[in-house]
């Protein structure tokens, strides 16, 4: 009995040591999750998901990391394989509506968007990226394959890194976009199974793609950066996001009713929390309904808080998935929101985009943008990236505003190289207060190998969205402690000054049509200009070779034959 | 001879400010059979402003000039319609000197003892030589498509003046200058090296070396003429080299004349050939068609070596016709020099009909190109057609040319009226 109850304690010793050193030897992770809702003037409604797992973690050291527990094993082996430093990456469909719905949470053009910092001491960056992009296009089931050099750029300005780290040097950033890149249930899928609860359990359970997909406006995207634990930044951890927006219409499925709930939404409800989170919360935005006047909210909820987010301190509701009481007696949760929400600030910066011109030969690229702030004025940085087949003259490019010419201050201009890579033109322009600043570039329209043109050619090519970044002075003092607990959607860009915040706007894209050759002719053009060919040769060489003789006029047909019967009798001819 | 030369190119002068001062200018510019992306002048303001922001014109795809070119325009491009003008009056000047100067070589009591009697009649008497420079300025200046070039300032112009000077300075006898133009023109585009054998047939000519393979002084001759060349050539390149600093340009000129990766469409046979090729043979057929530009140098030579003056015809015609982004200007040069043939009327067998589509042609391309391009309702086969058309019509004429320059020949030799050995009227024909 004494040599068993040693036993006993020496293997418990043994246990609590073997999980100490396990957890230690990994280091922790932590995982959130949280819903925003947010009703919007014109009675339809934005959801923002968002999924944080923070892993205490070095992926750059040599034995390689091998026991994950939250953090995805995939997008975990593509970081420490491909020597990442940051990865975002999404896929949208349809076109965010800023002057309708205001400013999302996680901007993200239209089809998909692919931008990685790699880390310093990779040599070939150019063979990672292609490697990296065929990896995520595995891993995401989506055509990323088609990310080569003809379509990647290296901004050098407008993506700063968003996690920390002191290399800016954008030899070793890489962004691409594919706007022709349609989503679907098929990116869905993998994108759940990334999660730590799947979807299984927690918020993720709503992720239901028949009615993800009947929506105005989708996004999800994964964005993975290193970030700080605390103020002094002794330890940094690496922080996986994964973000899925969604505005539902008020027509389409909202069947034309000021009525939304969960479950109409999403066909589900919600009945607990994933069960590894340490915090799991829906967030409704109040802020113009404290009495309760503009829409109803059910069931109610005593929580409330209390966020400085897009320049603005906003009120939201908050319902706190780990707490047993907010499933009621029910034990799900279906939320009520009944009624419209009141008109929104116009939002400060925002863009569009059109092709002028008309014919297959020229065109011009007019971007307007509009800062519709009342007294201050701020510079956006322009970035655009225009396929080689639209020739850009960059001396035809013209910033006007308020009628008068705005010189950039800063212009990066990369002409492309045919086949290669494309035109990569980066501006800082200084938008005046209440104003509309239009850029126009005009373009010359290339003829293209008939191998080179897509099965669909009379659809046209596409030109992904411009990019404009920029600080826009803030209504209210920004948070610029980032160690503090903030909500998730509050601190996805990291706001450095109290002053103002950051704002990414995408345009439209583009679909700009190309003079197509005749696809059916590849034979017969061959055959007919070899034809000209030769014809040159066949009269010069006729020319070069032969000389004038004095023409013999020949017999006629009954001389002819006498003359061939004479030969063979061995007579001489007539 | 100098006043109506005066009053003509005070017409020409004045037709081309005219049509620089009207809004047609912009039109013209753009027109795709006028400029070529060698040659247009919108991509030279490119590269200028490019050059301005700091960016290598070479870096991009957009400019294909030579780096003398850039130079040239940074200090005159204020003054473009100007440097234009004067390079096309400058051009019709020299080529008028030149034929004035070759006619006044000929002597024609020499001339006449050589050959037999009956042949009097197609040789040419002083009377009707007088106005033939007249006339070769009149075709150049006045020449629709030297307008148009001139108006949309294409680069062209200054290129055809450059083989203007290098022709000139070869009838003067000049040996250095001829080698140091003809470098020039090399290396404004590569295809002028084929007059290198017309140069060096007329200036051997002249100093009386006879063209004999075996004989020691023709290849000394050839060994100096070679070394001015490449000599000139040199320092150019390398003078190119020090003005940007860096070797970018030679792909972006040069690989790309000879590469054609840039298939807009334009006059000659190139671009929907290419447009149209199967990838596994372009290669083959790109070394073909260019290849094709060169071959005839040496067959032509060969068959010409008494006529120097013809073959630089002949070639500039071939030039003209199978390089790889021909434009009207190019066309306008080697028609300048029909009326110095004019001699051979009597022998040209097509030249209505070559005439015609000429001209039915040069009016269809505006009109199949706004249908491919802005109406759609056509699309690309029907310009493409009309180039066939076009290339076929100018190599009738260019070998209706030498079919009678080769007839006339004969008869000089023979006697113009052949009798059959039965007495009657003979016919010729090649055999």
């Amino acid at each position: 009995a004494m040599a068993e109850q040693k036993f006993r304690v020496r293997a418990r010793a043994l246990v609590c040591v073997f999980v100490c050193v396990v957890m230690c030897g990994c280091g922790r992770d932590d995982f959130q999750e949280e819903l925003v809702i947010r009703p919007l003037h014109s009675g339809d409604i934005y959801t923002s998901f968002q999924f944080r797992t923070l892993w205490e973690t070095d992926f750059t050291r040599e034995n390689k990391v091998s026991h994950y527990r939250l953090f995805p094993k995939s997008l975990g082996q593509v970081i420490s394989k491909f020597s990442v430093r940051e990865l975002h990456i999404s896929f949208t469909q349809g076109y965010w509506r800023t002057m309708q719905w205001g400013q999302p949470y996680l901007p993200s053009p239209p089809g998909a968007e692919l931008w990685v910092w790699f880390q310093d001491s990779l040599t070939d960056v150019d063979g990672t990226w292609k490697e990296l992009t065929n990896v995520l296009s595995g891993i995401f089931c989506a055509s990323l394959n088609f990310i080569d050099s003809t379509n990647t750029v290296q901004p050098s300005a407008s993506f700063k890194p968003l996690g920390i780290g002191n290399v800016t040097d954008h030899r070793f950033l890489r962004y691409a976009t594919l706007p022709r890149e349609i989503v679907c249930t098929e990116n869905l899928t993998p994108w759940k199974k990334l999660l730590p609860c799947g979807s299984k359990a927690g918020l993720a359970v709503l992720l239901k793609s028949e009615k993800l997909f009947h929506s105005s406006f989708h996004s999800q995207a994964v964005h993975i950066r290193p970030v700080c634990k605390d103020d002094q930044c002794k330890t940094t951890s690496w922080e996986l996001r994964q973000t899925l927006n969604v505005v539902f219409d008020l027509h389409n499925s909202g069947q034309g009713k000021n009525e939304w709930s969960l479950f109409k939404m999403f066909s589900r409800t919600l009945t607990e929390a994933c069960p590894v989170a340490s915090s799991s919360k829906i967030y409704i935005d109040i802020t113009d309904n404290s009495q309760g006047e503009q829409f109803e909210l059910s069931p109610a909820t005593p929580l409330l808080s209390q966020a400085v987010v897009l320049g603005d301190r906003r009120t939201f509701s908050v319902y706190d998935l780990t707490q047993q009481i907010t499933f009621g007696t029910m034990r799900s949760l279906n939320l009520l929101i009944r009624g419209k929400s009141s008109d929104m600030l116009r939002p400060l910066l925002h863009a569009e985009r059109y092709v002028a011109g008309y014919g297959l030969q020229t065109g011009e690229i007019h971007t307007l943008m509009y800062n519709n702030h009342p007294y201050r004025s701020f510079p956006v940085l322009l970035l655009d990236s225009v396929p080689w087949y639209l020739r850009l003259y960059i001396h035809t490019l013209t910033v006007t505003s308020k009628g008068k010419d705005n010189k950039p201050s800063y212009i990066h201009y990369q002409p492309s190289k045919d086949r290669v890579r494309p035109h990569l033109l980066e501006m800082l322009v200084q938008l005046p207060p209440n104003s509309v600043t239009e850029v126009t570039l005009q373009f010359e329209r290339a003829l293209l190998k008939w191998t080179e043109y897509t099965p669909d050619p009379n659809h046209g090519f596409y030109v992904g969205s411009s990019v404009i970044s920029s600080l826009v002075p803030s209504i209210v003092a920004m948070d610029t402690n980032n160690s503090r607990e903030r909500p998730l959607f509050s601190s996805f860009f990291p706001s450095k000054e109290e002053s103002s915040y950051f704002v990414r706007v995408y345009t439209e894209p583009l679909l700009v049509n190309l003079p197509t050759p005749d696809f059916s002719m590849p034979y017969n053009v061959i055959c007919l200009t070899c034809t000209v060919v030769a014809v040159g040769y066949g009269s010069l060489y006729n020319l070069l070779t032969r000389s004038f003789q004095i023409e013999e006029p020949s017999p006629g047909l009954a001389k002819r034959i006498a003359n061939i019967i004479r030969k063979m009798r061995g007579v001489p001819p007539l | 001879m100098a006043a109506p030369l005066t009053l003509l190119l005070l017409v020409a002068v004045t037709v081309r400010a005219a049509l620089f001062r009207s809004s047609l200018s912009e039109l013209i510019s753009e027109r795709v059979e006028v400029v070529s992306p060698l040659t247009a002048w919108k991509r030279v303001i490119e590269g200028l402003a490019l050059l301005d922001l700091g960016v290598s014109p070479y870096s991009g795809d957009v400019f294909h000039e030579t780096p003398l070119t850039i130079y040239l325009f940074h200090f005159l491009v204020d003054y473009a319609e100007v440097t234009f003008m004067v390079s096309v009056a400058g051009s019709s000047v020299v080529v008028t000197y030149l034929i004035l100067f070759q006619f006044r070589k000929q002597k024609f009591a020499l001339e006449a003892d050589r050959y037999p009697l009956d042949c009097l009649e197609l040789i040419r008497s002083p009377k009707e030589m007088y106005y033939i420079p007249l006339k070769v300025a009149m075709f150049y200046l006045l020449n629709p498509f030297t307008i148009l070039s001139c108006v949309a300032k294409s680069t062209c112009g200054l290129n055809n003046a450059i083989i203007a000077l290098f022709i000139l300075s070869t009838i003067k006898g000049n040996v250095l200058l001829s080698a140091i133009f003809l470098s020039l023109a090399t290396y404004q585009s590569i295809y002028p090296l084929t007059l290198c054998a017309p140069a060096l047939l007329y200036l051997m000519q002249r100093q009386y070396i006879p063209v004999n393979f075996r004989r020691a002084s023709f290849w000394w001759f050839i060994v100096q003429y070679a070394f001015m060349y490449l000599g000139s050539l040199f320092v150019i390149i390398c003078l190119s080299f020090f003005l940007l600093g860096s070797w970018d340009y030679l792909p972006s000129v040069y690989g790309f004349i000879l590469s054609v990766p840039d298939l807009t469409p334009n006059i000659g046979l190139f671009w929907y050939f290419f447009a149209e090729m199967f990838e596994h043979f372009r290669l083959f057929f790109l070394c073909v068609f260019q290849i094709n530009v060169f071959f005839y140098t040496i067959p032509l030579s060969i068959k010409l070596k008494e006529h120097p003056v013809f073959l630089i015809f002949m070639q500039l015609a071939v030039i003209s016709i199978f390089k790889s982004y021909p434009t009207v200007g190019d066309i306008s040069l080697y028609m300048a020099f029909l009326p110095v043939w004019s001699h051979l009327h009597r022998f040209l067998r097509n030249i209505f009909l070559v005439s015609c589509v000429l001209l039915a042609c040069s009016a269809l391309f505006p009109v199949l190109w706004h249908l491919w391009i802005y109406a759609g309702s056509a699309n690309s086969n029907f310009y493409y057609a009309i180039t066939l058309l076009f290339n076929v019509a100018q190599i009738l004429l260019v070998s209706d040319y030498f079919y009678a320059f080769l007839r006339r020949e004969h008869h000089l030799t023979y006697g113009l009226y052949l009798k059959r050995k039965d007495g009657s009227e003979a016919t010729l024909v090649l055999k």
